[in-house]
Formats: C-alpha cells, structure tokens, sequence
C-alpha cells in the first residue's frame, strides 16, 4: 500500500464517532457572524446595522486578491455590527444576526436532489468558487479559487483530492464521503473541469475500508477518478506529503504543489464546491464532530457557521466532569479553546473534549538524545536542533536549519520521551523567520 | 657535522624568504583602521547591549568616528557623562538627552485580574502571545512569561512572584530599549526618568471599550477621559479607550492620579499625600 517516504507516526486512531449519522444542527436564536474567515487579506462588509437578511446572502465582499466572500447563514435581522471573541479569545469583526425563521435566497437549490450535469466552463466554475466564498475546508482556510488561477506557465497534470483524514479522533469527513458520496464525486469533475486535467486521484486511509469501497464503486461511472488506499500514517493529510504518497513527486522546499503539477484539495471542499456551482449553495454550513472518551453523545452535526460553540456541546449532553481541554480540530494538529462563547467557523471541523489526564503535557526533562524526532519529521528535518537555536534565539542560524519547512504536524512533539515542547519552539522560530524576511522586504 | 649545517642553512634560508613574503604581503593588504576608533570604544561602557541600535560598542564607534554630529548616535547606557567625553575627544558638539528608564504599563497580573484559562505551553511571551489573548483575559496585558528578563543584559528587570508582572529596577536600568523591543505586546517603554525619579503614567495598554476592559482587569484605563479634561497642561490624551500622558508635558500635578476611578494611572516616588482629599474622604465617610 502506498504511503509518503519519510517519518510520520501512528497515533492510537480513537474514531469514536465512526458510526454517528450526520444530524442537522437546529438553528441557534443569535449567532454571530465573523466577517472575515480566510487566510488572507480581510473582506469588506456590505450590510449595516438594522438591515433584515436571508440565509446565503453576501455579507462580506472580497475586494483583496487572496480575500473569500463572507456570506449570512440565517434568515434574520443584523442586530450588532461589533467586534466578537474568537476561540482563542482574540477580538474580531463580526455581524450579530437575530434568526428568525429559514428563509434562503431565491437562486438557492436547497433541495436533496443530485445534479449531475455541469453546464459551467472552467473559468465560470472558478468565478462561481470565488463568488461562493469557498475556502479549503482542510483546516487553512485558503480561498480555493486562487489554487484554480495557476501562475503563468505552469501546467497541472492532477488533481489531487484529499479524503485522508489522518488525524485521530475526526470522522467529519468519513461520514461525508458515506452519505454524500456523490456529491463529492460530482464536485472532483467539477474541480477537474476548472483545472482543465485529465486524472484526479482521491487519496483515502485504509483505515476507512466501506468509504474506499463505496468510492471505488460509484467512481467507475466518471473517467479519470482513480480512488487511491493509503497506509493509515500520520501526518497523509498535509500537502506536501500526500503529493508523494500519491504521485511519487517531491514539491521543492519553500515551492507550492503547482511546481510538481498538482493542486490539492480537500473532500470536504469537493463537496462545498458542488453545492456552490450546482445548487448555487455559499459556504455557510459544514460538518462539525463533536467527540471525546468521555463524551455520552458522540455526534457528527452538520452546523451552520457562527453557531456558539456552548450550544454545540450542550445539545450533545454538556460538559463531561473531568474535561481539562476543548480542541477546535483534531488533537495533532487543533488548537485549544479559551472561550466557548464564541461561534464557529467555515473550518470548525470537529469539537475534541479530552480529559484532564489525556490533554496534560508530559513533564519536561532534558533531551535524552535519541534521536526520534528526527526519524519521526515527515519534512526531514532535524526538531531538537532547531528546538535548541530557538532557545538560545538564533533565528538566522534556525533558517538556516530549514525551520520554515516544519508543516507544525507536531510528530516531534508527540513522539519526545522527554517531553520537550519541540513543536511550540519551531513555531516560535517560524514566526521570528517569517518577521525578519518581513523587515528584509520592506528594507 | 655538515648534516646540521645544511638544517640550519636551510631553516634560516626558508625563514628569510618567508620573512620577505610575508613583509611584502602585509604592505599589501594593509587595513588602514582609524585610531580614533579604539579612543572612543575604551570610552564607551563595552557591554555590547545594541540600545543604540548598532551590533555593538564597537560598530557604534565606528558610526561615531565617520559622523558628523553625534545627534543619533548616542549610547544609551553611558548617558550624557559618555557623550561629554567623545564629543572633547573628537571635537564635536555634546547632544544632551534627559535620562530614561524602561516603565512596564500593565498592572493586572495574577492580583488584579482572575485567571480564566491556563497556559501551559512554552514559556515564551511570543508563542503565548500568537496562542491566546492572556490567562486573565485582556488580549493586551502583560503574560508575565519573561521575554523582556531574558534579554536584559543589565540584571534590571524580574518577574514579581506574587503578581506575575515584570518589575524594573531603576538604579539597574539603563534604558538600552532591549525589553522594549523585545515585549510582543508592546507593553514597555522608555520614559523621562523625571525629576527626583518622580513619574506618573497610564500602567495599562488595553485598548477594548471600558465595561469590556473593566470586566477582566480591575485596574484597567476605561478611557473614560476624566483625567484628559482635568490636565491643564494638555499632556493627556484619550485615543482608542486608552489614555496617554506625553512625558514632556506632564508637570507632575498629579490631578489625574486622583481622578482616574479605575487607579489605571500610577505615581511613583513622590513623598505621601498630606492632602485634604483623605481628609475629606474620611469626613465624608463619617457624616
């Protein structure tokens, strides 16, 4: 079975909520919008205070070349135009909306029926992916259609789609490809359309055997989608790792995927592009599992964005006793919550309640030099070395060392014997890197 | 015999030539340093800090020799004792600054506000500070994780075990602007020294809407802008729910301290008030 070269770990897989049926989350009575919810420069807003909206109308507008539209998921009236916490207790533009009622706009196909035939050319696919406001739903939030708007010259011979889901715990996209199945095949023609190539390949976790079968199935009605069972490792899921599992290809350092020919996308993206161009549907809802050892009701929920996040974990039976973290996103890669009042996102894919002993950090001693770091980086570098600059603040010499290739997989980390907060010291680097080429530009 | 002659012959040989090479090579590469260099570096206090923005004591001289007036280029740590003796040793005119001290401007800490979530990543101010707002709460409060005493190459400033903040000790400071740089959140600055080290400023740098800054510290500036409208030397100002004192305006009247209902605004080293306002307060309470 297939699989990327170097490192990776294999953490204990824990998907509880394997067998949970997507539930349609019920409408909160207030929600509160952000504004922007992309990487990239902020959009601009379009609706003022006071004003009565339906669900799927534009609230944001990207006027920015790396922007994503921003749209309303209820029916409702504006109520606030303020800043709002995020999860990480940051203050953000965001638009208060009161609901009332589920009334869509007019164009919206909100109906169940699958649409197979794709009337749109290539360019007319991309201005609907951009006007839809869809991000990757990988967890970065990068607009999607700026991966369709190759650089000059450069030519994509696949598509590649990531169904991986290698992070422990999550089964949002799992279920998707179960009961939207496809949806998601439809959306990959799309995306081949767009792209203009002739071969997507879908790269899924053995782990997952019924989603492969059911793929491998249902892809023999559409040319050129081959269906491809990976070797449950982590991290598959990043880009750059992926590529090689599937392809055999290497992406340069500091290069993107389109150097090697290949643009990558998430499942869960696929899906939200087949809404966009075949039901007209914005990106206003996703799949958000909420699972944990101690949780009673594991749920795959499919939620609007800018749903509190309290209310998420109250319809699922509140909080076990003993929680000591909540995880937005998977526990390898997603960040801790630190506060619940704060709604959810176009990325929220999964709400990770652990227990005090699961999510405490291992006490931390002194390198033991074993060496597993370096064999576990799936980037081939070498953690404690950059760890130890990073301490002694050596920012040229850490780049130097390739700081800046670490994807943040947090392998290091979870492999340390002794507990060294490998990851958060390459983060720390990365950053001061990231500031100096800053001022060296501006220079 | 003659074995020991021929060594020596051609040892001696071989140490002429290279003696010659050596010589001609020397002229040639000759790096013509000028001598005023070395003068000003045995002047200047050699601890290599870069307060003055040059990588060390010796680039500074370097700056300083080319220059034409010392205007910018000015060693923090000496003060103007040191900018006196280069500015005779070099003929130039002396530039002469008030004396500075780095003020930490956040007073929540683990006394005034109540810690919501616990941090327990690495003890680093800027990781902590992309990661989350602040344990209390204030997205723009001091996290007390010591960036600025890692960098301080004077030994000037700790962290205060019961508050969690950042303390300067002002005869240790030499306001090289290390901390300053360094601080994530821009919490640290330089400030006039004053006269008999006497200083009022904001201690607070939140920048949120008052009942929002009130609710997670209790000392927190809610730019209310009370003591904007009793300065009367215009040396406060009010921007973004923040209020300012302008160091070089502020007389040191100290109405404002009294006005701020928060107690966002701090005096330091005056001698205790006599006033009537005590008086008057505990009239008050009495009647």
């Amino acid at each position: 079975m297939k699989t990327f070269n170097k490192g990776g770990v294999h953490p204990q897989e824990n998907k509880l909520s394997n067998d949970s049926a997507i539930e349609v989350f019920p409408l909160p009575k207030q929600a509160v919008v952000f504004v922007s919810q992309h990487l990239g420069a902020p959009s601009t807003m379009v609706v003022q205070k006071g004003d009565k909206v339906k669900a799927g109308q534009l609230i944001a507008k990207a006027e920015q070349f790396i922007c994503a539209n921003t749209h309303s998921p209820y029916s409702g009236t504006i109520t606030k135009i303020d800043l709002a916490t995020d999860f990480t207790g940051y203050k953000k533009p965001a638009v208060y909306i009161d609901v009332e009622g589920d009334e869509w706009m007019e164009d919206i196909d909100t109906s169940n029926d699958i649409v197979r035939d794709i009337k749109l050319d290539s360019a007319q696919i991309i201005d609907k992916i951009k006007e839809m406001g869809i991000v990757g739903l990988g967890g970065a939030a990068f607009p999607t259609h700026i991966k369709y708007m190759l650089p000059q010259g450069k030519k994509a011979d696949y598509l590649i789609i990531n169904a991986v889901e290698c992070e422990p715990y999550l089964t949002s996209d799992y279920r998707l490809m179960k009961e939207k199945a496809e949806e998601c095949l439809i959306g990959i023609e799309i995306l081949k359309k767009a792209l203009n190539v002739d071969k997507a390949l879908v790269g899924i976790e053995a782990n997952k055997p019924d989603a492969i079968e059911g793929f491998t199935q249902l892809s023999k009605n559409y040319k050129e989608i081959e269906i491809v069972p990976l070797k449950t490792k982590y991290p598959q899921g990043a880009e750059k790792q992926l590529i090689y599992a599937l392809t055999k290809r290497q992406v340069p350092s500091g290069k993107l995927p389109i150097e090697v020919g290949c643009v990558v996308n998430n499942i869960g993206t696929a899906q939200a592009v087949y809404s966009a161009v075949q039901k007209n549907m914005p990106l206003v809802q996703n799949i958000l599992t909420l699972t944990g050892k101690n949780v009673k009701q594991r749920k795959n929920l499919l939620v609007r964005v800018g749903t509190p996040l309290q209310s998420v974990i109250d319809y699922c039976g509140g909080l076990p006793e003993d929680t000591g973290k909540i995880i937005s996103g998977g526990p390898m890669m997603g960040k801790a919550i630190s506060d619940l009042s704060a709604p959810t996102v176009k990325t929220t894919s999964a709400l990770l309640l652990m227990s005090k002993k699961e999510s405490s950090r291992k006490e931390e001693t002194n390198c033991l030099r074993c060496g597993k770091c370096v064999k576990v980086c799936p980037m081939g570098l070498e953690p404690i070395k950059i760890a130890q600059l990073a301490e002694n603040r050596l920012w040229k010499d850490a780049e130097k060392a390739y700081a800046m290739d670490c994807i943040e997989c947090g392998s290091c980390h979870f492999t340390c014997p002794a507990g060294r907060p490998l990851l958060d010291l390459m983060r720390v680097s990365k950053n001061h890197i990231g500031d100096l080429r800053r001022q060296k530009a501006q220079r | 015999m003659s074995i020991i002659i021929y060594s020596v012959l051609v040892l001696v040989l071989t140490g002429v030539i290279s003696a010659v090479i050596l010589y001609f090579v020397a002229q040639k590469f000759k790096v013509v340093e000028d001598p005023r260099i070395d003068l000003v570096v045995e002047k200047l206090p050699g601890a290599n800090c870069g307060g003055c923005g040059y990588a060390g004591c010796r680039s500074l001289a370097e700056a300083i020799v080319k220059a034409e007036s010392l205007e910018t280029l000015r060693c923090p740590v000496g003060g103007d004792k040191v900018s006196k003796e280069i500015a005779t040793l070099l003929g130039l005119e002396a530039v002469e600054a008030d004396p500075q001290v780095a003020v930490v401007r956040c007073n929540g800490g683990k006394i005034n506000t109540t810690s919501k979530v616990q941090y327990e990543g690495v003890q680093d101010c800027l990781y902590a500070h992309l990661n989350m707002s602040s344990e209390g709460g204030c997205p723009n409060g001091c996290l007390g994780l010591g960036n600025c005493v890692g960098v301080c190459a004077f030994d000037a400033i700790k962290i205060d075990p019961t508050s969690g903040l950042p303390v300067v000790d002002e005869e240790k400071c030499v306001a090289c602007g290390l901390c300053v740089k360094t601080c994530p959140r821009h919490i640290i600055e330089l400030r006039n020294k004053g006269i008999k080290n006497r200083r009022v400023f904001v201690s607070c740098v939140n920048t949120e809407k008052g009942a929002l800054a009130k609710k997670n510290c209790n000392v927190s500036c809610i730019g209310c802008g009370k003591c904007e409208k009793v300065c009367e030397f215009d040396a406060i100002k009010i921007e973004n729910n923040l209020a300012y004192i302008d160091f070089n305006k502020c007389r040191l009247c100290r109405k404002c301290v009294q006005e701020c209902p928060t107690g966002a605004i701090q005096e330091i080293n005056f001698p205790p008030r006599k006033e009537k306002s005590t008086i008057e307060q505990t009239q008050t309470i009495q009647n």
